[in-house]
């Protein structure tokens, strides 16, 4: 299965298909100077923090990720509360709470071990929702992937703790080629969590990942992004390139597959979320914070296919944009011809802080069925001075007052994460923001 | 004690305080009247340090320290209010997370420890008891669809939880219906105390029949045209300003 798809891959590769329609300048990308795979040198990981890179562990604190769960996610402890299938650098060298998602019948593994172990599930699912060819960078991912996460759960199970797996690019120049395949059968639910964060680099590395959901009948898969890579140095030099595909699938009727994703990181993203609503009455939701600051560059949206009837989506989208950076919304909702009923809202709402940065929406709309019903709201704010007085003559610095005035901002997003995920995320949008006034 | 000196002050490039003197002891609650547009927010503004408010002449000390060089959340931590006479909304966020953050920020600015989160709630609901802010308010965004009424309720709420030792209320009293009249009153009363200094901005003497002030200035043009003692706001209610604001135009 593996090596069909590798093939497929390369002969795809051959026509370069660069990201064109994304609102994104970056220099070509040297693919024979990236290494498309690189495995952790020591495969054992560090044995204390001490022996992890200090900046990550400043990151961390920084986040008030206690020190149990940093020795996780710098690979040192063995185990935690949430499941982490830890890919540290390409290969996944830590799997755990197999036991208890076993009992449950729940698979969440590794996807070369899913390979082995699971062939039939692995053959009749991966490439189905993101086939090889779709686009430059899911060709480059299906020719090369390294390693990444598979997740079954069987019909009517519920899954037991949130998943969560978090990435760490940590070889230098790594391009990191992750595949995710998460299936839901009929009348499951899961909910999925991706976190990310890496150390300062000086080259630029490339993220382009692969994600896969299928939601069969009555299921429904939760997947939170908090993603959080190096966004570059002051000039924009160094930063990742996360250039990701993501893609549900709502396979069959009632089911519902939702996004929700925190970006604060990487020079460069270029990320849709999508949902493919073939089942009748099925829902897919796009929840989204896209911060950018310095000279980020962020081109994300979602796009919502609508192919069943009585289908419904729901965008939400809050972007905010710092520095010099550029920050697009670009989405794409469509109704097939035999998507009657269709329901799209959409809510896109763009802040800016100070005066040299821009923000962008681009919707695409397309209906090819006379009953479907499609809203569209967009806004475009400042953070006025009178809020910030207010909040100053109330005792908050500057810094402060931006980062409550921006976490209001977002409250609708930030709620649809999990709890543990949420606060992270609040710390971190503050963080991200650090040296955007004054 | 608050000490203002031959303020002058201007908002882009706009003449709005023409020398101001003010001085304010502990334990002393001063109101100040005035025709609208006579300068008694921009004074506040001033006072509290909104940027783009900028004094050209005179000075402001507050407890020996001039304030010139301190900016707004500086002036907070060191015991500065302004209930504002527009409060403003700030959306998503909960009143609830407002207040805990702003008390948080100060006293982290005053190298205090934070506050932990059951004494903060058991505070908050003390204080909101007395000030009749439901909880449903407190988890709604700060000032976001507040009533006017409810808006100076929850000024005054910040207040009392920030405890500060200036205080200045512009035009707490309107909007307010006469029961929230009262219950806002006998909030600022509890905070009066022999530390506390308090400027109270008021058109209406109905206010300062609740909370008695010590001294009554009369704001005209950027200028304070008459001082004098609580009976003052009783003669103004009966002949408004026509005397000071002609006697100062003659
Ligand atoms: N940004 C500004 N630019 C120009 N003029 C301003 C500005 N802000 C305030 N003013 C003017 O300054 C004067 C004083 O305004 P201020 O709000 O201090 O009055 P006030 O005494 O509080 O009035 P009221 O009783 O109506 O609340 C007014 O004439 C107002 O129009
Ligand atoms: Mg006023």
């Amino acid at each position: 299965m593996d090596a069909k798809l590798a093939s497929g891959g390369i002969s795809s590769l051959e026509n370069d298909g660069r990201a064109t329609w994304a609102r994104v300048e970056y220099p070509k990308i040297d693919f024979e100077d990236l290494h498309y795979y690189a495995a952790p040198k020591n495969t054992e990981g560090p044995k204390s923090l001490d022996e992890v890179d200090p900046e990550l562990l400043e990151t961390y604190k920084k986040l008030g990720i206690p020190l149990s769960e940093q020795e996780i996610l710098a690979g040192v402890a063995p185990e935690n509360r949430v499941a982490v299938d830890a890919v540290f650098d390409s290969v996944s060298v830590a799997t755990t709470f197999k036991e208890e998602l076993a009992k449950a019948g729940v698979i969440f593994c590794p996807i070369s071990e899913a390979v082995r172990e699971h062939p039939e599930l692995v053959q009749k699912y991966l490439g189905s929702v993101v086939p090889v060819s779709d686009n430059f960078y899911a060709t480059l991912n299906s020719a090369v992937f390294s390693d990444g996460s598979f997740v079954y759960v069987p019909p009517g199970v519920r899954c037991p703790m949130e998943l969560s797996t978090y990435f760490r690019i940590n070889e230098k120049n790594t391009g990191q080629f992750e595949r995710t395949l998460i299936i839901a059968d009929k009348g499951s639910y899961v909910s999925y969590l991706e976190g990310c964060t890496a150390p300062q680099r000086d080259e630029n590395q490339l993220h382009a990942a692969v994600v896969e959901l299928v939601a069969l009948e009555d299921a429904e898969i939760k997947y939170s992004t908090v993603q959080n890579w190096y966004p570059g140095d002051s000039e924009g030099k160094g930063g990742i390139y996360n250039f990701v595909t993501k893609r549900g699938d709502c396979r069959e009727k009632n089911s519902k597959i939702s996004w929700t994703q925190v970006e604060t990181g990487s020079a460069i993203t270029w990320k849709y979320p999508s949902c493919i609503l073939r089942g009748d009455n099925s829902q897919g939701e796009f929840y989204s914070i896209a911060i950018s600051n310095g000279h980020q560059q962020i081109d994300s949206g979602t796009k919502m296919i609508h192919l069943g009837k009585n289908t419904a989506s729901r965008i939400i989208s809050k972007g905010i944009s710092a520095g010099v950076s550029q920050n697009t919304y670009r989405g794409q909702v469509s109704a097939h011809r035999k998507a009657s009923n269709a329901r799209n809202f959409t809510q896109c709402d763009s802040l800016l802080i100070g005066d040299k940065c821009g923000a962008h929406t681009v919707p695409y709309i397309e209906s090819k069925n006379s009953s479907a019903v499609f809203e569209h709201e967009a806004t475009t704010s400042k953070i006025s001075d009178d809020q910030m007085f207010y909040c100053q003559a109330r005792g908050l610095d500057e810094e402060e007052a931006v980062a409550l005035i921006v976490n209001g901002f977002v409250r609708d997003v930030i709620q649809q994460l999990p709890m543990e995920f949420a606060v992270e995320a609040q710390k971190l949008i503050s963080i991200s923001l650090e040296g955007s006034v004054g | 004690m608050l000490e203002i000196k031959n303020l002058h002050a201007e908002v882009d490039g706009n003449k709005i305080l023409r020398g101001i003197d003010l001085t304010v002891r502990p334990g002393e609650v001063h109101a100040i009247m005035g025709p609208n547009g006579s300068g008694k927010s921009t004074l506040s503004y001033v006072l509290a340090g909104k940027e783009d408010y900028e004094i050209t002449e005179g000075s402001i000390s507050y407890n020996g320290v001039d304030w010139s060089e301190l900016g707004a959340d500086e002036r907070a931590a060191a015991g500065m209010f302004l209930a504002f006479q527009y409060p403003i909304e700030i959306p998503g966020v909960a009143t609830m997370t407002f207040l805990k953050t702003a008390l948080n920020a100060q006293r982290k600015a005053r190298g205090e420890d934070e506050i932990s989160t059951p004494d903060f709630m058991k505070l908050v609901r003390e204080k909101s008891k007395e000030l009749k802010v439901t909880p449903d308010m407190l988890k709604r965004p700060l000032n976001v669809g507040f009533s006017g009424g409810e808006k100076k309720r929850a000024e005054i709420l910040q207040m009392s939880l920030l405890e500060p030792t200036l205080c200045v209320l512009d035009e707490t009293d309107s909007g307010l219906d006469i029961d929230a009249l009262r219950i806002v009153s006998e909030g600022v009363n509890q905070l009066r105390s022999p530390e506390r200094s308090m400027i109270v901005i008021t058109h209406y003497q109905r206010l300062l029949d609740h909370i008695v002030p010590d001294v009554v200035h009369v704001l005209s043009k950027g200028k304070i045209v008459k001082t004098g003692g609580k009976e003052l706001a009783l003669e103004l209610e009966k002949n408004g300003y026509a005397d000071y604001v002609d006697e100062e135009a003659a």
